[in-house]
């Protein structure tokens, strides 16, 4: 045997499951464990994260021997535009109300594809806007706030 | 008779006219969604929870079961029109469906996954009627440990169905677990990491969990490489089959319903296994086996008659002991907690007209499938050719709008993102998100039997195995693991899931 080579897709992942299991297993240290009679607030979750690790570790052993396809393509535009989408919506769904809320989450998501242009971006997601006001704030009689405080309406 | 009078109960509740409505949308509603490539079952159910809040429980419960059918149905015309499985569990149709579409047979395929789903809907919809009352009837002498060895069960199956490798489907139970116990501990009122957050304290959102690690997950990963779909046919002419095909999907289909009304009731997603038993089946019964892969209709009418049961008789784990077989059922429970009703043996003693409400509209539900779709069939063809850079802005709308109103919490959609990457490295890791979410669901179920398990039996943990039902679903959840072990059980396992890739 030369050199150790691992399969990297499964050492990641076995190390990302091993690194979580620490993290659970430390905060549920902190709590109590309690007995097996009665069990306190961090006992379970201690098990759990002890059996976490137990399966990264097994992970990372088998990425020495098992070797898998490559990772792949990463959605790296993808994830810079999907993952903010709903954040904005939760900043400022209260603040700018339902309606700029919408518009603006719509359209940071609709850049997420390489092939949207920018004008149908903004025409998709103004009818998005109009058709989830009817529906949601008039169909249904969610009770959101169309424009809010900070636009000073 | 019980059963006819149960039954006459949940038909009149089912065929209200304000029902049948709800049943129709929802059922229009889900093959809508679940012919738009790009977006599961679980995620079409998770986005349109919100717009069911403001009805009452049964039509709720009614409309979400008749999106559940829709987008199953959906997902298996995609499979047969482009070769693009909407569900996981109509991979199997897209096998020989879409080479009966490229052979010009589009029609008959899309009538006999139909009528083969409907027959098997009708069969297994009987089947949970008549099952359903005798298991409460055992789900009521349940303790904490029956309850907590049938949530291991639940856990084991749905690992021994993940794709890829088993020590990560156990990994993502524990995580899921973990997840799960977020929150404020019951016993002695101590928030556990919740990082301090006071908006965790009542737990992660079961809605923004399941959104991001299916929906948006699934749209990231829609990403990567963008390409083209090319609808097959434009048209699709020639819906009735022909007398041979009829006779070609008799066996098939009741062979299939019987497979899928079986392995529907395993907690862990039946559906999907059910589908690929009945491919297996009719490939070895078969006169002509290599007539598989090249457009054979029993290919079609089997998996598609079991995956339609087995979605069916899924419903029993759920109405009778409150236990989710699959994510869709899951979602099923978040829907009845947040209408106020605790799942669990106790629905069907007191609320009969819900219980045998949604049985009946079970039926109801898939009548409507076969009579609206084949009709609509062209409307769902053209559905297909809309760009998928137009679809997924409009999905990551409704989904933020689902998730806010739930609870109007805004760390929801905080948590929508967090674990829209978590489920996205995930994937990108090969790990199969079906089990975590299972996990999650359970997380706190089974913590609290557990202790309180322990507690009754003062702390001794034999308790388990000395009592018989409890000891006997261990013991079945230990098979279970043995068999996925198996060396030669693994190899066919792995060729199973090679196909569906």
């Amino acid at each position: 045997m030369n050199s150790l080579k691992f399969d990297t897709t499964n050492l990641i992942c076995g190390l990302l499951f091993i690194l979580t299991g620490i993290y659970f297993a430390y905060q549920a240290f902190e709590l109590e464990l309690g007995t097996a009679l009665r069990m306190g607030p961090g006992y379970f979750p201690f098990i759990l994260a002890c059996a976490l690790m137990l399966f990264g570790a097994i992970i990372v052993v088998q990425a020495a021997r098992v070797h898998g396809e490559p990772i792949g393509h990463i959605a790296w535009r993808g994830m810079l535009f999907i993952l903010p989408a709903p954040i904005f919506f939760g900043l400022t769904v209260r603040g700018l109300g339902f309606v700029p809320a919408l518009f603006f989450t719509a359209l940071i998501a609709a850049f997420a594809s390489g092939r949207m242009k920018p004008l149908t971006a903004v025409v998709l997601s103004a009818a998005l806007t109009v058709f989830a006001v009817a529906v949601f704030i008039y169909g249904l009689g969610l009770p959101f706030r169309s424009f809010g405080p900070w636009l000073g309406l | 008779m019980d059963l006819f009078n149960n039954l006459a109960l949940g038909f009149a509740t089912a065929t209200s006219l304000e029902n049948l409505f709800f049943c129709l949308i929802g059922v229009l509603l889900g093959t809508l969604i679940g012919v738009l490539p790009g977006i599961g079952a679980t995620a079409t159910i998770a986005m349109l929870l919100p717009i069911t809040f403001q009805l009452e429980p049964v039509s709720s419960l009614i409309m979400l079961a008749g999106i559940y059918y829709g987008a199953q149905y959906g997902g298996s015309t995609t499979a047969i029109l482009i070769n693009m499985p909407g569900e996981s569990s109509s991979a199997v149709t897209a096998i020989d469906g879409y080479q009966m579409a490229r052979k010009g047979k589009a029609g008959a395929a899309l009538a006999i996954a139909a009528i083969g789903s409907f027959f098997a809907g009708t069969v297994s919809t009987f089947l949970v009627a008549i099952f359903a009352p005798p298991l409460t009837e055992i789900a009521l002498k349940f303790g904490a440990a029956e309850y907590f060895s049938l949530m291991v069960v639940g856990l084991v199956s749905s690992i021994a169905l993940a794709h890829g490798s088993i020590v990560k489907a156990l990994a993502m139970v524990a995580l899921g677990l973990l997840l799960g116990l977020v929150g404020t501990d019951i016993y002695t009122g101590t928030p556990r990491f919740t990082l301090g957050i006071r908006e965790y304290a009542d737990g992660l959102n079961f809605v923004a969990v399941a959104v991001g690690v299916f929906g948006i997950a699934e749209i990231l990963r829609n990403l990567e490489n963008e390409k083209s779909r090319s609808v097959l046919v434009s048209k699709v002419s020639g819906l009735l089959p022909t007398k041979e095909d009829f006779r070609a999907m008799i066996a098939p289909v009741l062979r299939g319903t019987a497979i899928g009304s079986i392995l529907g009731i395993l907690p862990g997603g039946g559906a999907i296994l059910a589908a690929f038993a009945s491919y297996t089946v009719e490939k070895k019964v078969s006169k002509n086996p290599e007539e598989f892969g090249k457009g054979a209709v029993a290919g079609v009418a089997g998996p598609e008659s079991a995956n339609n049961a087995g979605a069916q008789t899924s419903f029993i784990p759920l109405l009778t002991l409150g236990i989710p077989a699959n994510p869709v059922m899951a979602l099923m429970i978040g829907a009845m907690i947040i209408q106020g009703i605790v799942p669990g043996p106790n629905v069907a003693v007191e609320q009969p007209a819900l219980f045998w409400g949604i049985i009946a509209s079970m039926w109801i539900g898939n009548l409507m499938l076969v009579v609206l779709n084949l009709p609509l069939i062209g409307l769902w063809v053209k559905l297909l050719t809309i760009p998928y850079y137009v679809l997924f802005p409009i999905i990551m709308a409704f989904c933020s709008i689902g998730v806010y109103s739930v609870n109007s919490n805004v760390y929801d959609l905080y948590s929508v993102a967090f674990f829209g990457f978590i489920g996205y490295v995930l994937v990108k890791l090969r790990c199969e998100p079906a089990p975590l979410l299972l996990g999650f669901v359970l997380g706190p179920l089974l913590e609290e039997n557990l202790r309180r398990a322990m507690i009754l039996s003062r702390g001794d943990p034999t308790t388990f195995v000395t009592r018989p039902i409890s000891a006997g679903l261990l013991f079945i959840a230990a098979l279970v693991l043995v068999v996925v072990f198996l060396p030669s059980v693994k190899k066919k396992r792995e060729e199973v899931f090679v196909e569906e890739d």
